[in-house]
């Protein structure tokens, strides 16, 4: 019996002996809490969906509202009315919608130049290349990701300036480069947003088995005919994710128009000169890239591409 | 796949010019800073270290500087709260809307800087200003905390998933109360995550300038601001340069950083 006895009291002894008082205001606000996990949630995203669900999508709602208001023409102040005006200008005036189309062509561009250049690459880095030179390569694609953004657009202004590095380059060849315009920006954003395509392509191009390119060999495929029919179909969904980013990320820059731009306007820059003049057309404009990064993304869900991710 | 001999060189030339394409340009970036003329002309004949030292003492650059110091600071102080808090609730707790939160989070870098700058222009114009809150260094600090949270937020998450919530039950069946637990087990548990995190906020809010050019007033500058500004007034253009020199090497920091980090973490 008294075996029986001994163990709660050996138990129970240290934890009345060491244990310190459980009073302090901590303590009692965690036992208050610990029984409470909703109020836990609560307190924690309270501060997060203050600042995001409040100021920021506050924010959006009200660019959206802004769009459909006007500006006196005299005063320059916003005036809360209702109306379609700045619509129906985005929509019917020549200039702006040639600035529409003539962004989206660039960002189709960009993301057309950045799939090419991610389909050569990306074989050689997978099915080519030593494991070590697969590895340097990859590093070596998403090490400027960390490069700043500003510099990496300012290295393409130095590049593309008259007589500057290309036009030295190309000059033994009798040409010279583009100087700023629409071909030195398509090539400055591809540079920019290429990590973003060239790194899904790579590990799409990772996960073909080596066997079927051997079986489209054997059936008589050349290489060429090989990556045409087995390979580009089964990297469709890597180059759609790849787009998404290439694609919107091109919408919606206006920096590297002004810095390599020349005299191109995009949507961005429309924006940028209307903010302070007219407030509801800038609005306006600034919804024109979210209506179409929403439909490309539409069309991209429609291939089923997403889902393969 | 059987590549003939010449493909394969093919391919390994094109690969050796895609990489060249991609630093060439930030090489050149650091050489012209030291161009002696400011005609920009190729090759660069003759160095100097003189721009680096007139970058040194110009004023403005000081400014911009301080002021760039001053938001990357502030804003990746409050993305690492909200965003920890956010990453905290998301993998810890199931609730109502969870993933509409997820997406709330992650909205700021998704859509285009350009959209996020002009809302945030429009809310401080015709909402704050009226309430004495203007376009200034605190709008600047705003709009960098709102897409750096994502940053922190992203990194966090990650960890917190990978946790072993053994620990902290054991911490607390001792007696620790829940901050004593958080201090001492849980924080500990995703210190690297959240520095790392911290780190990618700081340098987004460093170089960004999309945003900043919406939020900031005219007598703002950040140093991308500056940049923007002074890139084309000739006789600023070699100081732009170093700027931009500095600029690409100061990347490099957060590089090393957070491979050390990763590292320690193997370890």
């Amino acid at each position: 019996m008294t075996a029986l006895k001994s163990p709660p009291d050996t138990a129970a002894a240290p934890i009345r002996s060491t244990a310190p008082a459980r009073n302090s205001l901590g303590d009692k606000i965690s036992r208050y809490l610990y029984v409470r996990p909703k109020m836990r949630v609560t307190g924690l995203l309270l501060l997060p969906l203050l600042w995001l669900g409040v100021l920021y999508i506050g924010s959006l709602a009200l660019l959206f509202i802004t769009a459909f208001w006007r500006t006196d023409s005299f005063t320059s102040k916003v005036i809360p009315a209702f109306t379609l005006e700045n619509f129906t200008e985005i929509l019917t005036q020549p200039a702006y919608q040639a600035t529409a189309l003539r962004t989206i062509g660039i960002a189709l561009a960009v993301t057309v130049l950045c799939a090419a250049l991610a389909l050569p690459l990306g074989l050689y880095m997978a099915k080519v290349a030593s494991p070590r030179m697969r590895a340097v390569l990859a590093i070596g694609i998403t090490l400027p990701l960390w490069a700043g953004y500003l510099v990496k657009v300012f290295s393409w202004r130095i590049t593309f300036s008259t007589g500057g590095p290309l036009d030295w380059l190309l000059a033994p060849f009798g040409a010279t480069g583009p100087g700023y315009g629409t071909a030195a920006l398509v090539v400055t954003l591809a540079y920019l947003w290429f990590p973003y395509m060239a790194v899904p392509v790579y590990s799409a191009f990772r996960q073909i088995p080596d066997n079927l390119f051997d079986a489209s060999a054997d059936l008589g495929a050349r290489s060429w005919a090989t990556v045409r029919t087995v390979a580009i179909p089964l990297l469709k969904p890597a180059f759609i994710a790849g787009s998404i980013f290439t694609f919107s990320l091109s919408l919606g820059d206006y920096i590297a128009a002004q810095f390599v731009g020349g005299k191109t306007q995009v949507i961005g820059t429309v924006i940028a000169s209307n903010i302070n003049l007219n407030p509801p057309l800038a609005a306006a404009f600034g919804i024109v890239p979210i209506v179409v990064v929403v439909i490309y993304l539409f069309l991209a869900r429609k291939t089923g591409a997403l889902k393969a991710l | 796949m059987r590549l003939s001999a010449p493909a394969k060189v093919t391919l390994r030339v094109f690969a050796g010019i895609v990489m060249a394409a991609i630093y060439l340009p930030l090489v050149l970036v650091i050489t012209n800073s030291f161009n002696a003329t400011t005609s920009g002309a190729f090759p660069i004949k003759e160095f100097t270290t003189k721009w680096w030292v007139a970058a040194w003492h110009n004023e403005g650059v000081r400014e911009a500087l301080w002021t760039s110091l001053k938001v990357a600071s502030v804003a990746t102080a409050i993305s690492l709260v909200l965003g920890s808090m956010v990453a905290f609730a998301l993998s810890r707790y199931e609730f109502f809307g969870k993933n509409t939160v997820n997406l709330l989070v992650v909205l700021p870098i998704a859509l285009p800087g350009i959209v996020t700058g002009v809302a945030l222009n429009n809310t401080f114009k015709t909402v704050l200003e009226p309430l004495g809150i203007g376009l200034g260094l605190f709008s600047v600090i705003v709009g960098h905390a709102t897409f750096s949270i994502v940053m922190v937020f992203n990194n966090v998450q990650a960890r917190m998933g990978r946790m072993n919530r053994g620990l902290e039950e054991a911490a607390m069946d001792m007696g620790a109360n829940m901050f004593k637990t958080f201090f001492h087990v849980t924080f500990p548990g995703f210190r690297s995550a959240f520095i790392a995190g911290g780190l990618l906020a700081f340098a987004l809010s460093f170089d960004e300038i999309v945003v900043t050019t919406f939020t900031a007033a005219p007598g703002t500058e950040t140093l991308p601001i500056w940049i923007f500004n002074n890139m084309s007034r000739p006789n600023q253009a070699p100081v732009v340069n170093v700027i931009a020199a500095v600029l690409v090497l100061a990347s490099m920091i957060p590089v090393y950083l957070s491979q050390r980090l990763t590292g320690d973490d193997k370890k």
